[in-house]
């Protein structure tokens, strides 16, 4: 298509392509701001916070490694790995019962599950701290796996119970005549025919779990299991002068989400796009 | 009957298949077969009724008592937490910080991301739209932490690149403690908020706008119409579902802010930065005043609730598809 350029649509489009590159570089220039940052030395980063490093100085990375950040990055994806195939699986299953087996109040089970939509995790905070407390999981690596889980459930089984609904029913038929099991058919048929939207929920999840601040800040407080977003801001609070160390953790915090963003980055818009627009 | 199949498309097929299935099973085996269904959902239920429904329950019971945590001693107080609610100043411009926050996001990770979006996607070279949307989506990628501590940095008086950036263009005048006094704090919160947030709805929208199917722009551009009445009488009717959604997501998500308020200010200076979460937590956990914290959290449930039905209703009547 040729369009025919005025000197009004020359301007309109000077004006766009400057717009849309001083959003790159508000975008991005932060960002390279913190990773230069954490190459420096703190004299550095006072003096002139617009300069290069001096050398590229590795040693805030393993600094911050050795000041927490391997303990938090290993809790991160603990919780992040474990809640993920929890969750997905506890998930998966409900779909599958709320949609393609007949049980008795189907409608009242959707409503429940899926109810929890509706409720921020901020509402249920005070009781699940003491409850935690009681049953001595508090500041453990379970309170998160859980919290994770049960909170993550009813948004996952929602978007995977869509996807499932839309399976035609002969599927079910067809394993049913070949003497398949109800156990069989879920994981050899039904599961796999749902793989788009697995991927898409697990995405949403990572995505979610390794980012957490609220529960992870109030259930945990040893280095030994709190995730990366508490640990940094320890790690602030802790070594707070010594900023490079920090930049450094932060870049490393953030590094693994921004690389599984670029590495699948199709998978990945289709995850947020099923996440919000189903 | 209770136990006849279902009615389906293919009653017939259905029917001739279960006649054929041996072995023929008795409404009784049926029946248990049924109960035995639920085991599907009994790993959910149980959980969300533990974890999630249970808490949501207690909660309203904590927020009727004085919970004194070092005697343990809990009493009865029916609605005094909500009495002391409506007389802390503090609780009310918390809520009001947490409307300025949705008021702010509507304008920018809403209107603003579909104008946006329509720009991006109005770009010939593909290899142009990809990387912008990519290159505006990065800090939704890195946790809310690493951006509020990264603006945190940047506001800093001393270190900071907005201050320094502002000495170096001659507007040394300008450079202030951003988090440091009660005027700006709470806007250099939300503008990082924006930063962090805008290109998450701008992806979204653009996927909304691919949506559309192009022939209604070729007959667009056929009739002449220019790009900005296209934008307003095609682009954004038909993304009209996305916005809706965008609008509640946003909405419900001012009121549960609660990170990037920890991280950046922890509420305050002088609690001008406190927002219902941070407040609550204060409130629950640093004060151990329980009771009261509940109370807080009452309102956010019945906020959050609130705009959730509502767009569950907004669901029920327009389920618009191309």
């Amino acid at each position: 298509m040729v369009t025919r350029l005025s000197f009004a649509g020359v301007i309109a489009r000077v004006f766009i392509w400057t717009f849309l590159l001083c959003l790159v570089v508000v975008v991005v220039y932060p960002l390279t701001w913190m990773v230069l940052n954490g190459f420096k030395t703190n004299t550095e980063i006072f003096g002139n916070p617009f300069a290069l490093p001096m050398q590229w100085n590795w040693d805030n990375y393993t600094a911050a490694w050795n000041r927490g950040v391997s303990n938090y990055l290993t809790t991160s994806i603990l919780v992040t790995v474990t809640s993920t195939i929890a969750t997905v699986f506890i998930s998966a299953w409900a779909a599958y019962g709320l949609t393609r087996v007949d049980i008795p109040l189907s409608r009242t089970w959707s409503t429940i599950v899926l109810g929890g939509l509706m409720l921020a995790p901020t509402v249920a905070l005070v009781p699940l701290v003491k409850m935690f407390q009681g049953m001595g999981l508090y500041n453990t690596f379970w309170a998160l796996l859980i919290l994770y889980t049960a909170f993550r459930i009813p948004f996952t089984t929602f978007l995977i119970r869509a996807y499932m609904i839309d399976l035609p029913r002969e599927v079910d038929e067809a394993a049913e005549v070949d003497g398949a099991s109800r156990w069989t058919a879920f994981w050899r048929i039904i599961l796999p025919m749902c793989r788009p939207i697995i991927i898409s929920v697990i995405i949403l999840h990572i995505l979610f779990a390794w980012n957490e601040y609220l529960f992870a800040m109030v259930f945990t407080s040893g280095t030994d299991v709190q995730t990366l977003p508490v640990g940094l801001t320890s790690l602030m609070s802790k070594h707070g002068t010594d900023y490079p160390v920090v930049f450094a953790g932060m870049v490393i915090a953030a590094l693994p989400v921004v690389i599984l963003f670029f590495a699948c980055q199709r998978y990945f818009i289709k995850g947020l796009a099923d996440g919000i627009g189903k | 009957m209770l136990l006849t199949q279902q009615s389906r498309p293919v009653e017939g097929a259905t029917a001739a298949i279960t006649a054929v299935a041996p072995p023929p099973r008795t409404p009784r085996r049926r029946g248990t077969r049924r109960l035995l269904g639920l085991a599907w959902i009994l790993p959910a239920v149980v959980v969300l009724a533990v974890f999630v429904y249970l808490p949501l329950v207690q909660n309203l019971g904590f927020s009727t008592l004085e919970w004194d945590i070092y005697s343990g001693s809990q009493e009865f107080i029916g609605l005094d937490n909500y009495a002391k609610l409506v007389g802390d100043p503090i609780f009310w411009s918390s809520l009001g910080n947490n409307v300025l926050y949705a008021v702010v996001s509507l304008v920018f990770q809403v209107f603003g991301a579909i104008v946006l979006a329509a720009i991006i996607e109005g770009i010939r070279s593909d290899r142009w739209r990809r990387s912008l949307r990519a290159i505006y989506f990065v800090p939704s990628a890195i946790s809310l932490t690493v951006a509020g501590l990264l603006f945190y940095f940047i506001y800093e008086p001393n270190l900071g690149m907005l201050n320094s950036a502002l000495d170096a263009i001659g507007l040394s005048a300008w450079a202030q403690p951003w988090l440091g006094q009660e005027s700006t704090a709470m806007i250099a919160i939300i503008v990082m908020s924006q930063w962090q947030g805008f290109g998450y709805s701008t992806l979204l929208f653009a996927v909304a706008i691919q949506r559309i199917p192009s022939e209604l722009y070729e007959a667009a551009s056929i009739d002449g119409i220019g790009p900005i009445r296209r934008f307003f009488t095609l682009t954004l009717p038909l993304v009209r579902e996305m916005t809706g959604l965008m609008v509640i997501v946003t909405i419900t998500g001012a009121f549960q802010v609660f990170n990037e308020v920890m991280v950046m200010t922890s509420g305050g200076p002088n609690n001008s930065t406190q927002v219902l979460g941070t407040w609550l937590y204060r409130n629950g956990f640093v004060r151990n005043d329980f009771g009261y914290a509940a109370a807080i959290a009452t309102v956010i449930f019945i906020i959050t609730l609130g705009i959730a039905l509502v767009q569950l209703w907004l669901n029920r009547r327009r389920r618009v598809e191309w």
